[in-house]
C-alpha cells in the first residue's frame, strides 16, 4: 500500500533530505515520518511550510513511498534517484555513503 | 583571445560582491526563497535533485590554459573532481554547497569568469561554431560579434526581464556547426559579392516542446548594422511575446503567430527609427574587439607532414584518431584537434579535473593556449601543429581523451537527464552509455560512418534530441521511462526537425531499436559514401518505421 513521506532539499548545500519521527531533517529516507492517512498528510504538508518558515529546506514535496519489509520505497523513479544517489555514479550521493558505512 | 578590461573587471567584481551578499541574507533567512530564487539563477545557481548545481558561462566557447585548470581548481575544491560540459558551450557542477558559492564565483572571476547569462529570461551566453577562427573554411572569425553581442547584452536594462530566455548563436563558415537555425537569432558571417563581410540574419529557431526551424529575414546585414538590428529584433519581441503562457512565450511562438512577413516589416520599421543611433558600431570599435582574435602568428611547420605519413603507418589507432578527430586549419601546417568527451560506455560530456588540468597542459604547450568547447560537448585544441599531432595525441591517451569518435555513432550528445535535472522525465545518459558500448567497436564505427545521436530526458530539449539524426526523447509513462525515437534531424545549414517513428521503446527495448534502424540503414544505404541522414533524405521514415514496427511481418 502506498503511504506518503515528506521530502526537501536542504538549504545550505542542497542535499536530499527527509522529515524524520522526531522532526529532524534526515540524510536518508530511513527513519522518516510515514502519513498512512488525510489527517496525518496534512499533517506532513504542515510541517513542511515550518520548515520552509524557519529556513532550514527548500522545495518540500509529499512523495508516495511505498513499505517493503523495514524499507521505503519511493515509487517514483525521480525518488529513488534523489534517495540514492545518480543512476550512472555509485561512487557518488547517498548510495556512496552507504557503501563506504557498510565497508566500514 | 578577449581580455577583460577595466570597466569588465569592475563590473564582474561588483557582481560577485552583490551576490555574496544576497547569499549571507538568504542563510540568515532574511531572504525568502522566494526572493532569493531570482537572484540565484541570475548567477547561474540551480536547484537540482541533488544538490544545488552552478552553471558557469564560457563565452563562445573559448577559454585559456589558465581558465580551464581554473575550472579543473573549482571542480577539485568545491565540487566532486568532475564538471560537466553542456550543449550550451557551458561547464556545470553537480555539487557545489550554496555557502560556497561566493567562493566559487570569487575564484572564477580572478581567471575572467562569471555564471552571468547562463539562467533567467535574459539574452544568454552567446555561442558560437567551436572551430572559429581556425577552421580553413570559415569567411571570417564569428568570436568578436559574439563578444561585441555579449558585451551589449550583459545587464542590458532593457532587456533583462524579457518574456522568456534568449539564445543568440553566429556561425563565420557556410557549413553551420553552431545549429544557428535553431536559436531565436542565428547569425550567419558571410561575404558579399563585394568582399564585404555581413551577416544573414535568422530568427525564431528553437527546440523544446514546439521545435522549430529560423526563418532567414535578412540576407546580408552590414556589419556595422549589428547592434542596431539586434536591438530592433529583441524589442519587438519584448513588446510583442506573449507574458501569458510560458510555454508560448519565446520568440518562435511571436514569429510563427505573426508570419515571417509581417515581423520581417516589425522589425525593418523598428530598425529604420533607431538604425543611426548611438548603436551603429564604427569600423573602429570592430577593429577594437576584432584585434583580440587575430589568428596567432604560427610559426610554419612543414616537417610535420612526412611525420604524420610515418607515425600513421607505424599505428592505426593512431591513423584513426587522425582521420575523425582532426580537421582542416587556415594554416596548412596545423590542424584543429577535437578531444572526444565522450568515451566508449563513458558520460557525454564529463571531464575530471585531471582531465582539465592535462588539457590545459597541452593546449598551453601546443595549442597557442587555446581550448574550446562545443555544442557538441567535446573539447577543441584550435591550433595544433601536424609536426606535434603524435605528441598531442600521446598526452590525452594517458587519461583516456584519445577517444577517435568525432562525429560518429558513439559521439553522443546526452543531457544530464534524470540522474541529475530537476526537470527531466527519464534518464539519458545511461542510454547514450549503452549504445556506445553496442556501437563502440572501430570498425562498426567506421562502416556506418556520420550518424548523430542525441538524447533528452524531458521535452525541453537541452540534448538536442529534435536535430539529432537519431533523436531520443525520454518521457514518463505509468511511472516507467519511455523512449520516442525522432529520424532525420539536422542541426547545420540544411535544418531539420526530425520526425517521430510510432510508439515508443521501454528503456530495454532502446538500444535494440536504435540498432534496428542502424541495421536498416546498412542494408538500404546506396553505398558507404551515402551517409545515415542522406539516406533518410532520399528514401523517407517508410523503411526505419517497417524495421521497427514490422518485426513480425519481416519475420513471416
Amino acid at each position: 500500500m502506498s503511504v506518503k513521506v515528506l521530502t526537501a532539499n536542504r538549504l545550505t548545500d542542497g542535499e536530499a533530505v527527509w522529515l524524520g519521527a522526531n522532526g529532524d531533517w534526515l540524510d536518508h529516507i530511513d527513519g522518516a515520518l510515514v502519513a498512512r492517512h488525510a489527517e496525518a498528510v496534512a499533517a506532513l504538508e504542515e510541517a513542511g511550510k515550518a520548515a520552509i518558515k524557519s529556513n532550514l529546506v527548500i522545495d518540500v514535496n509529499v512523495i508516495d513511498v511505498e513499505e517493503r519489509g523495514t524499507n521505503l520505497y519511493p515509487l517514483r523513479l525521480r525518488e529513488r534517484i534523489r534517495q540514492l544517489g545518480p543512476t550512472i555514479r555509485l561512487d557518488l550521493g547517498k548510495q556512496a555513503e552507504k557503501t563506504s558505512a557498510n565497508a566500514a | 583571445m578577449y581580455r577583460y578590461d577595466e570597466f569588465d573587471h569592475a563590473f564582474v567584481s561588483a557582481r560577485v560582491e552583490q551576490f555574496k551578499d544576497q547569499v549571507e541574507r538568504r542563510l540568515a533567512g532574511e531572504l525568502t526563497e522566494e526572493q532569493f530564487r531570482p537572484l540565484r539563477l541570475m548567477n547561474g545557481v540551480y536547484l537540482q535533485l541533488h544538490a544545488y548545481m552552478l552553471r558557469v558561462a564560457i563565452p563562445y566557447g573559448t577559454l585559456s590554459g589558465r581558465q580551464m585548470h581554473k575550472l579543473a581548481h573549482i571542480a577539485r575544491r568545491y565540487d566532486r573532481g568532475y564538471g560537466h560540459f553542456t550543449t550550451r558551450q557551458n561547464i556545470q557542477y553537480n555539487w557545489p554547497a550554496l555557502s560556497d558559492m561566493p567562493a566559487v564565483l570569487d575564484e572564477l572571476a580572478s581567471v575572467e569568469m562569471h555564471a552571468l547569462q547562463t539562467s533567467g529570461n535574459c539574452i544568454r551566453n552567446v555561442t558560437a561554431d567551436h572551430f572559429a577562427g581556425a577552421a580553413a573554411d570559415e569567411a571570417a572569425d564569428p568570436r568578436p560579434y559574439a563578444e561585441i553581442l555579449r558585451q551589449w547584452s550583459s545587464m542590458h536594462p532593457e532587456f533583462s526581464y524579457l518574456p522568456r530566455k534568449f539564445k543568440i548563436a553566429v556561425t563565420g563558415a557556410d557549413r553551420d556547426r553552431a545549429a544557428i537555425q535553431v536559436h531565436d537569432i542565428g547569425l550567419h558571417l558571410k561575404k558579399n559579392e563585394a568582399g564585404e563581410l555581413g551577416f544573414a540574419v535568422y530568427i525564431g529557431g528553437g527546440q523544446g516542446r514546439t521545435p522549430m526551424v529560423a526563418k532567414k529575414i535578412r540576407d546580408f546585414l552590414p556589419i556595422e548594422d549589428l547592434l542596431t538590428y539586434t536591438t530592433a529584433i529583441v524589442r519587438v519581441y519584448n513588446l510583442n511575446g506573449r507574458r501569458d503562457n510560458k510555454y508560448k512565450a519565446r520568440i518562435k511562438i511571436l514569429v510563427h503567430e505573426t508570419g515571417t512577413e509581417e515581423i520581417t516589416r516589425q522589425v525593418e520599421t523598428e530598425w529604420q527609427a533607431i538604425k543611426d543611433t548611438d548603436l551603429k558600431m564604427p569600423q573602429q570599435d570592430v577593429d577594437a574587439i576584432d584585434n583580440y582574435f587575430r589568428m596567432p602568428n604560427l610559426p610554419q611547420r612543414p616537417e610535420g607532414w612526412s611525420q604524420l605519413a610515418a607515425a600513421r603507418k607505424a599505428d592505426a589507432s593512431f591513423a584513426r584518431w587522425v582521420d575523425q578527430n582532426v580537421t582542416p586549419h587556415k594554416n596548412p601546417d596545423y590542424g584543429v584537434v577535437t578531444i572526444s568527451l565522450k568515451p566508449i560506455g563513458g558520460i557525454p560530456g564529463d571531464a575530471t579535473d585531471a582531465q582539465m588540468d592535462l588539457v590545459a597542459d597541452i593546449a598551453e604547450k601546443f595549442s597557442n593556449d587555446e581550448i574550446r568547447v562545443s555544442h557538441e560537448q567535446n573539447l577543441v585544441l584550435p591550433h595544433v601543429a601536424i609536426a606535434d599531432l603524435r605528441i598531442v595525441y600521446d598526452l590525452l591517451l594517458t587519461d583516456g581523451l584519445a577517444t577517435a569518435n568525432a562525429g560518429l555513432i558513439t559521439d553522443i550528445i546526452a543531457c544530464p537527464g534524470l540522474d541529475y535535472c530537476a526537470l527531466a522525465n527519464a534518464r539519458s545518459i545511461p542510454v547514450a552509455q549503452r549504445i556506445s558500448e553496442r556501437f563502440g567497436k572501430p570498425e562498426r564505427q567506421a562502416d556506418i560512418g556520420e550518424l548523430k545521436i542525441k538524447i533528452s530526458g524531458c521535452i525541453n530539449a537541452c540534448g538536442h534530441h529534435h536535430v539529432g539524426h537519431i533523436g531520443i526523447l525520454g518521457v514518463e509513462k505509468k511511472g516507467e521511462e519511455l523512449y520516442q525515437i525522432s529520424l532525420g534531424g539536422s542541426g547545420d545549414e540544411i535544418c531539420t526537425i526530425g520526425d517521430i517513428t510510432g510508439r515508443g521503446f521501454s528503456s530495454e527495448e532502446i538500444v535494440d531499436a536504435v540498432e534496428t534502424i542502424v541495421d536498416r540503414y546498412l542494408l538500404v544505404r546506396t553505398d558507404k559514401e551515402e551517409n545515415f541522414l542522406a539516406t533518410y533524405r532520399r528514401l523517407g521514415a517508410a523503411p526505419f518505421k517497417d524495421a521497427l514496427y514490422n518485426e513480425t511481418a519481416n519475420a513471416a
